[in-house]
């Protein structure tokens, strides 16, 4: 999804959206694995394993996603918040 | 004292509370009534995020559809959740930053077109509404049952009780969403999460401790029965087959129809206006982010809790209802039956309620007045199916019947009533603010009478409320058959427009106007058009064989989204690129918060 004719004559604000999309992406890819992969996509090899007495993609899909995507919004929040230190212009 | 007496003191208590917030923080000016200021703290921010956020069909509607589907009822769990992380992810922020009222407000800037504001106005406005319909629909369901259907039978002065209970919520709701406008609305959120948080989870603690000894519902669904020694989900899964239902952990959709309809879900959740405008609430772009983190922390309480209800009352309901005699049924059952939500049809005339898949008779029940039949059950005018199955069971009822059918104290049963209609004017409230503000600021003021006051506009705005609040009142009392067809629609609807257009505007520096209009009309036009084919004209066609690669119609937005993107990106490479002040908004929304900058919200 990103352009890559970034010709901001800014090279903080460039290198702070490039560290900013790295990190969706990593983000977004554990979204993926935690709701797609193993709540839907491999659901029934998961369901094989026992969490409890619950059937492990089960769990994933009714509790496990939703704990991960908790945590995904936590650590994007540090992220975001380090990278706009670390690159924000400090104002007058 | 009985469960009338506590809720009418429950409900009347809230209520209170409810009008005593939106008097204390009502509003002032246009920027107090779109968006509180843009001064609410992150963490109330959360709270009322999340208030608005989980409405009656989180609250009341969820837990009962995934105790009926199982394992497919996790669509909905991921769906809603995840596409939280969509909206806090990729939208939210940057839609902050931009510093607009509303999100026709972005799409008209970033495209600078006024047909694209006026395409985005029309999805906001009929979203919104299909939705605010819902919620008066879930007001009139908790009033029915709760606090009529004791007095001089089911029907009082001729209307159903649910109609009684909508006339209710509709004043309401009116009465602190016109006066308080978002300040109002948001502080009023605050609290109605604490209700509905409180009234969930009681319960939710208090039979997870009676089947299995455990107090955290999360921890319980996965714990063994008390004294059985079965693991719970296991027992559900016999008791599901032993009636001829699929088992309760593996569910009967196809996987990939589960996958689209995921992420039509997600997709469409997070192009939901009324909550992406909660972010426009906060001080800064980084307030906007922390107040997502609570928003999601709030919410997943309610959303993990919701699978562990969904099972125990599935299987409080297997265990003491099919093959017993109507005439020594549990009382709840009766009470419901009264509120015209569970119906009971003796097609075999043994007076045993017999209970198995496939539908009781076409349609929703239709009682005949206050008529009772042999066994006392209320009589229904409905055709009987050629079906084994006698039962009629709403799905809408599981979370409020639940502490009745647990034999949970009365007080418990009136908080859950009052914790659904805090879901349930949450959530309304915040749409009716949606179409409010579309009508005053997008239309009027942007579009129309752009030398208009601050104070005329805000006469318009709480018009605008008024009179969406008299028309979503009418559908809630007059639901037109289609009500369900239409959600399916508006979450379509937002995923193959919305959605694509607005990330593509943050994350596409060369997306242009033509690229957007023609990817937004070719995906709604796909979509719609799908879903009018399949529920409208042709609905019985409506069947896994005929449909486009197996993907049901809730599931189609996913593919309008694909298609709405590859069209934009396509078209937006031999049309011209967007013009030199666009591409330096879009520079601008991308750049990191200066230190200590405070993001004026504008007009003030």
């Amino acid at each position: 999804m990103a352009d890559n004719d970034t010709n901001s004559d800014d090279g903080n604000s460039a290198a702070y959206w490039r560290a900013n999309l790295k990190w969706l992406s990593i983000l977004l890819t554990i979204w993926f694995i935690v709701s797609y992969g193993c709540g839907i996509l491999f659901v029934e090899q998961l369901n094989q394993f026992k969490l409890g007495g619950f059937q492990l993609g089960f769990w994933f899909a009714q509790q496990g996603s939703i704990y991960v995507f908790v945590i995904l919004i936590a650590v994007y929040v540090r992220i975001m918040n380090k990278l706009d230190h670390k690159y924000s212009v400090k104002k007058k | 004292m009985d469960v009338q007496t506590w809720t009418y003191l429950l409900v009347g208590i809230t209520f209170a509370l409810y009008i005593g917030i939106a008097i204390w923080s009502r509003a002032g000016s246009t920027s107090e009534f779109y968006v509180a200021g843009g001064g609410v703290p992150a963490l109330a921010n959360g709270m009322a995020t999340a208030a608005d956020w989980m409405s009656a069909a989180s609250f009341i509607s969820m837990a009962g559809l995934i105790s009926f589907q199982g394992y497919d009822g996790s669509v909905f769990l991921m769906g809603w959740t995840g596409g939280y992380v969509l909206l806090a992810l990729l939208l939210a922020p940057y839609l902050r930053k931009f510093g607009q009222f509303t999100v026709p407000d972005f799409v008209g800037d970033r495209y600078y077109c006024r047909t694209a504001r006026l395409v985005a106005l029309f999805c906001a406005i009929f979203i919104s509404f299909t939705y605010v319909c819902g919620q008066m629909r879930g007001v009139g369901v908790v009033f029915s049952r709760f606090l009529f259907s004791e007095v001089e039978g089911p029907m009082w002065f001729g209307f159903e009780p649910i109609t009684w209970g909508v006339l209710i919520g509709m004043t309401v709701v009116f009465f602190y969403a016109v006066l308080g406008g978002m300040k109002g609305i948001t502080y009023t959120q605050v609290a109605q999460y604490c209700v509905l948080i409180f009234a969930f989870m009681v319960p939710a603690i208090f039979i997870s401790l009676m089947m299995t000894g455990n107090p955290i519902p999360q921890i319980g669904l996965g714990s063994e029965v008390t004294g059985e020694g079965v693991y719970l989900l296991d027992k559900l899964d016999g008791l599901n087959q032993e009636l001829g239902f699929a088992a309760y952990t593996d569910g009967s959709k196809s996987m990939q129809d589960i996958f689209f309809i995921t992420m039509a879900l997600m997709v469409g959740t997070a192009g939901l206006p009324h909550v992406i405008i909660r972010f426009y609430t906060v001080k800064k772009v980084s307030a906007a982010r922390v107040s997502a983190f609570w928003a999601l922390l709030f919410i997943a309480i309610l959303y993990t809790t919701a699978p562990a209800v969904s099972a125990f009352a599935r299987t409080n309901l297997l265990q003491s209802v099919p093959n017993k005699a109507y005439s020594e049924a549990p009382a709840w059952l009766k009470s419901w039956e009264n509120a015209g939500l569970i119906a009971w049809m003796d097609k075999n005339n043994d007076g045993i309620i017999q209970y198995a898949p496939g539908k009781v008779f076409e349609g929703t029940p239709a009682f005949s007045g206050n008529d009772r039949g042999e066994n006392e059950e209320r009589l229904l005018t409905n055709t009987p199916t050629d079906e084994a199955n006698e039962l009629y069971v709403d799905q809408d009822i599981m979370v409020l019947a639940n502490p009745e059918i647990a034999k949970l104290p009365n007080w418990v049963v009136a908080l859950v009533a009052a914790g659904g209609l805090a879901a349930a004017l949450s959530t309304a409230a915040g749409l009716l603010l949606v179409i409010s503000t579309s009508v005053s600021h997008d239309l009027v003021k942007k579009t129309f009478a752009p030398g208009i006051s601050d104070k005329k506009e805000l006469l318009i705005a709480r018009c605008a409320a008024g009179v969406a609040v008299v028309i979503a009142g009418f559908f809630g009392v007059y639901p037109p058959g289609f009500v369900a067809s239409v959600v399916a629609f508006a979450f379509g609807l937002a995923a193959a427009s919305f959605f694509p257009v607005i990330i593509l505007g943050i994350f596409s520096k060369r997306m242009n106007r033509e690229g957007a209009i023609l990817g937004m009309v070719v995906g709604i036009v796909f979509t719609a058009g799908y879903i009018i084919f399949f529920k409208f004209i042709s609905p019985e066609l409506n069947t896994k064989e005929n449909w486009l690669f197996g993907i049901s119609p809730e599931g189609i937005g996913t593919l309008g989204m694909i298609i709405n993107f590859a069209v934009s990106l396509v078209v937006s490479r031999f049309t011209p690129a967007p013009p030199k002040d666009v591409v330096a908004m879009i520079e601008s929304i991308r750049q990191p918060e200066a230190e200590g900058e405070e993001l004026a919200v504008m007009d003030h």
